[in-house]
Order: C-alpha cells, then structure tokens, then sequence
C-alpha cells in the first residue's frame, strides 16, 4: 500500500514495513515492532514516525502515543550513537554492576540518560536484561558485553571510540 | 557470547543441542529434529495430549501448571481461529534460559509451537521475544525461514495437508508484558496491562480466540516429550513435577551459569557441587531460589528440591528457576532495596495496590537504607506489602510484595540495625541507593 506514498523511511524499511502489516490477523499487532524498527533507523521516534505509522496501521496518532510511552526501549528524543545501558539488577549488582556504572559515568563524564557532547556515547542504567548468569552484563546498543571488569568495560569502550564496535541492528 | 558450563549431574534434554551448530536446521535434523512433530502429525490431538500429560511438564515460566493440561482447556469446536503464543519475554531477574535456547536451538521451539497448535487446532503461532534479545530474534527469524524453506511451515506442512503459520515478534522494553495478558495486550499493537480473568486464554485469548501460552523453556521442553514419550520423560524429575529444568545459578558462586538438572534436585548440592560454591569460599548468607520474585531463603533453608512442590512447602517458590546466591558481605536492606526498586519501575500503574505499592515500599525501604527509618517503618513495609498481596489483575504485586515480605520477616534484624544507625551509609552511597531509573 505505501510505497507508492511518500513516506519518511528508507524504501528498505518501507518494504518491510509493507510486509510487516500483512503478517497478524489485525493490522495493529505490528506496531510495537514498527516503533523499534523506526527508532533503530530514525534513532528515536520523532512526531513524523508517529504520523506515519498511524496512517499506516489506520490508528490514530494518540494510540501511537500512548503505546510509546508504555514500552522502556522505545525513546522520543536522540541518544547517543552508541547507548551504553548498564544492568545493575541483582545478579549483575552482586557481581559489581554499579562498580561498572560508576566507572562508566566517569569515563564518559555523563549520567543516566545523558549524551556525551559529540554524540558518540549515551548511558543508561538498565533493567535485568536476561544475563545474569554471565554478570556484570552491559548491551551497547543491541549488543551484549558479559562477564566484565572495569578492564574489559574500557576495551569495550575503546573499541566504539575507535570505531572497531560491533553493531548489530 | 555466553559461556556454557557444564556438570556431570546434569541430564541434558533441553541443552542437548546446545554448541553442537543446531541453529543450523540440517544439523537439527540430524538431531532428530522435527521427527516428534511429524510423530504428532500422524498420531493426532488426542494423542498429544495424553502424552503431555503423562510427562507431568509443569510451566516453565513460574506458576507450574501442568501443561497438558492447560492445552486440554482449549475448546474443540469454535469457529473462532485459535493461536498458540510462546512467551520469551523472559525478564524475571535472575533468569536468561531462553536466551540460551533461542541462541543454540530456536528449532526446538518452532518444532514444540506446531505440536501445541497440533494439540489444540490452531493454525497460527507467534513467538514473543523481549526487545533487547535482538541477536536472537534474528537467529529466530532465519529458523523461521529456514522452516518455511523446508516446507515444515506454512502450507500443508510435512505433506499433511495442515497448515501452521509462524510470526517472530519483538517487545520494547517492559517486565510487565511476560505476564501472558499483558502479552496478548502487547502483541495486540496495545500497552502490556492486563487483562482480569475469566475469561483465561484457553477460552478468549489473542483477538478473541482461544489461546495457549506457554513458557519458550516449556514450549522447547516439548519435542523431547515425543522423543523420549511422556512417561520416561516424567521419571526423570520428582513426583508430579516430570523432567529437567534449566537452572541458572548466579550471583556470588565460582561457576555461575545455566545447568540442566532434574527435577527435585537438591539446592544445597547445586549451589555447592553444581556451581561450585560461593565465590571466594566465603559464608553464604541467603539465595533467592527462582527469580527475584520468590521469597529468600537463608543458608540453613537450603536443604530442599527444587520442584514446584517442594519448594513451595519450603515457603517459596520454584519460580523462573533463576538461583541468586547472596555471601555474607551483601546488606539484605540494600537488596530488598534493589529488588523493589525494580518492581516499582516495572508496574505498568494499571491496579492501584501495585503502583502505589511498589511506590511506598521502594520509598520506605529508601529511607531504612539511608539511615532515616524508623522502628514503626519495619512494621509498615510489611503490612503494605501484606495488603498488596492477591489485590491486583495479574501477579505483578504478587511478584513485588512476597520477595519484600520475606526479606523483612527473615532479616528483620538488619532492618533494625539499620534504623539504630549502627548500619547507616554515607549521603553519597544514599543517593546512590536511590536507583535514579526513570
């Protein structure tokens, strides 16, 4: 149906997007992986990705809002280009998360949700995010870093700084 | 990537393909994948479901329903579509099974998805994954494709002439959305609240239809049921609690990891000989046994079998199966602390005993931790999380109120020692308790 649309997305996700809808038995079941997909891509979700995945599912803009306020992952304004989220939840906590998140704060001179001021880095203190078993854990971006120290957080770092990351969209 | 651990105690039917390339669907062939569903195909419902049944499978999400039977509960004649949803939402802190199994056998869990859509009609499964998983929804989605490919999903699947369509899904972020209506809500294209019950799913369920939802650790559990059938695979856990379990034992052990032990194995012997001990050969203090939501036990507790049953005549719960070990050296304030602040970040704010709650109980924990509790505050964190207790849509109150009851009735001495100052932290590590998630 859109692609013949103007739409504000790369004609890649667009595709996908066209896809996406035909897959449930009611339109709508594709929005909250259309609000993630959108951010991976725009890198939060702005006013005209709300518009435009409300015309696309025939929902109004205000059910869009609604369901993007509900969800963690899923942000309204620009983080950095690489989003550090630190777990500190129990298993993580026991095995030095927050020495980790301490560490990290300095390294980066940011806080919780803060930007470093060349928009390389943001940080985050997180929820569990299902590595407890190979705590501390810390994703950049979609990506897991488990079982570190402060040695290893400053590899992963240095890696991203120098553009040798992983990135996994 | 994960490490895989590995101990001669364990009985490995779930993590059998782990690390032998099972992604790979030749490989899971090999394996002796997507034989149990084609034993299915040819065998029928009624089959299926004895012989789910018989294997005493018991969720592996948490509450421990026996699983055949709750497929039993979908009605037969409706002319309403039925679905079958696998939930690998899994965000109980202390808990990363699935992660495993989406990881190194996502096979397993499209090949359990058709056998419970066998066993109850339905023609359609989706499989939910947490949003931060990305790295396994994607090698979820090639074993999706790679099924489709091979003519096992889709149409006429295996040359059955039945049809069964699959859909990968990802969530956003919310703890809230592994309960199973929240994530019906959630798959919907809604926020994750809940929905009251009745009517369960197996009645109404996802857009109206009956529905099961299962656990991804049970719906993997599945195919080996068929392989192995439903009775031998019971005699290898305890009395009415059938089979293996995938247990992650983490926090303070020299070899945290996830273990495949039977049912009823005892909990002593898998954080001592299992996981080799507590870290440092320090004294161990107490252990949350299955997630961050079961109550804590303290070190003289912990002659138990950790089953459904057992544990729950222990005080507690088997829960997710997430064991966190807790030396000596950790503040039971600071972790109650920890652990409410979690809950209270997670209620999704749709029933008022939760979301005030949580609210309360992480303020007034706050405040004992930070050195400014008083006698009357040990009395009242318990009374509020009595009064949250059963008064909520879905478990979440539960999940925040009992781990909170028992830290306060096991340890209340350290409350206390708190409130006479003998305990107090400095402002700086106080602002720091003050978990600033927002």
């Amino acid at each position: 149906m859109a692609t013949e649309k103007r739409t504000i997305f790369s004609p890649e996700l667009a595709a996908r997007f066209d896809r996406l809808v035909t897959l449930y038995p009611v339109k709508r079941s594709a929005l909250v992986p259309m609000l993630l997909y959108s951010q991976d891509e725009v890198g939060y979700i702005s006013p005209e990705v709300i518009v435009e995945l409300a015309d696309r599912l025939d929902i109004r803009t205000n059910d869009v809002e609604s369901v993007l306020s509900y969800y963690s992952m899923l942000r309204t304004k620009p983080v950095g280009k690489y989003n550090v989220q630190v777990c500190t939840n129990i298993s993580c906590m026991l095995r030095n998360g927050y020495g980790i998140l301490e560490h990290c704060k300095k390294r980066l001179g940011i806080g919780h949700k803060e930007v470093t001021p060349d928009g390389l880095f943001s940080l985050e203190e997180v929820e569990c995010i299902g590595a407890c078993c190979w705590a501390p854990a810390v994703q950049v971006n979609y990506d897991f870093y488990d079982d570190l120290t402060v040695e290893k957080m400053d590899q992963v770092l240095d890696d991203y700084q120098a553009g040798r990351g992983k990135v996994t969209v | 990537m994960p490490k895989l651990v590995s101990h001669p105690d364990e009985v490995r039917i779930i993590s059998r393909r782990f690390g032998t390339g099972a992604e790979n669907i030749d490989k899971y062939v090999e394996l002796d994948g997507y034989k149990a569903a084609q034993l299915c195909i040819e065998k029928g419902p009624e089959f299926i479901i004895n012989e789910m049944k018989a294997s005493g499978l018991r969720g592996r999400g948490g509450a421990g329903f026996p699983t055949g039977l709750k497929w039993s509960f979908v009605p037969k004649n409706v002319d309403r579509p039925k679905y079958v949803l696998v939930n690998g939402d899994e965000s109980e802190p202390g808990t990363c099974k699935d992660h495993l199994i989406f990881l190194h056998d996502p096979h397993a869990i499209i090949e359990g998805t058709i056998i419970a859509g066998l066993a109850i009609g339905a023609k359609m499964g989706f499989i939910y994954l947490r949003g931060e998983y990305r790295y396994l929804l994607k090698i979820m989605e090639k074993a999706v494709a790679d099924a489709y490919a091979k003519g096992y999903l889709g149409k006429n699947i295996f040359g059955s002439g039945i049809d069964f369509e699959v859909v990968t899904q990802t969530g956003a972020g919310a703890y809230e959305v592994g309960e199973e209506s929240a994530l019906m809500e959630s798959l919907e294209g809604k926020r994750g609240v809940p929905r009251i019950k009745p009517p369960f799913p197996a009645v109404v369920g996802l857009y109206g239809g009956p529905t099961v939802i299962n656990n991804a650790e049970t719906i993997a559990s599945v195919p080996h049921i068929f392989l192995m059938g439903g009775e031998a695979y019971a005699k290898v856990g305890s009395e009415r609690n059938g089979g293996t379990r995938l247990f992650g034992i983490s926090g303070h052990v020299e070899k945290p990891g996830v273990y495949e032990l039977p049912m009823g194995y005892n909990l002593k012997k898998a954080i001592y000989e299992v996981a080799g001990g507590v870290l440092g050969g320090k004294k161990l203090k107490a252990v949350v046994p299955g997630g961050s939501s079961t109550p804590v036990l303290t070190a003289d507790e912990l002659d138990v079998g950790l089953d459904f049953d057992q544990m729950g005549k222990a005080g507690t719960m088997l829960g997710s199966g997430g064991i966190v070990v807790l030396d000596e050296t950790v503040s039971m304030v600071e972790f109650a602390l920890r652990t409410i602040s979690f809950y209270q970040h997670e209620s999704c704010g749709w029933c008022i005993p939760c979301r005030e709650g949580t609210d309360w109980l992480k303020k007034t924990i706050g405040r004992v931790y930070a050195g400014g509790g008083v006698e009357k505050d040990l009395d009242n964190i318990k009374y509020l999380a009595e009064n949250m207790m059963g008064r909520t849509f879905c478990p979440l109150g539960d999940a925040a109120a009992m781990p909170t009851i028992g830290f306060i009735k096991k340890f209340r001495h350290e409350f206390e020692e708190y409130v006479r100052g003998n305990a107090g932290v400095s402002p700086a590590e106080h602002d720091a308790a003050l978990v600033s998630l927002g």
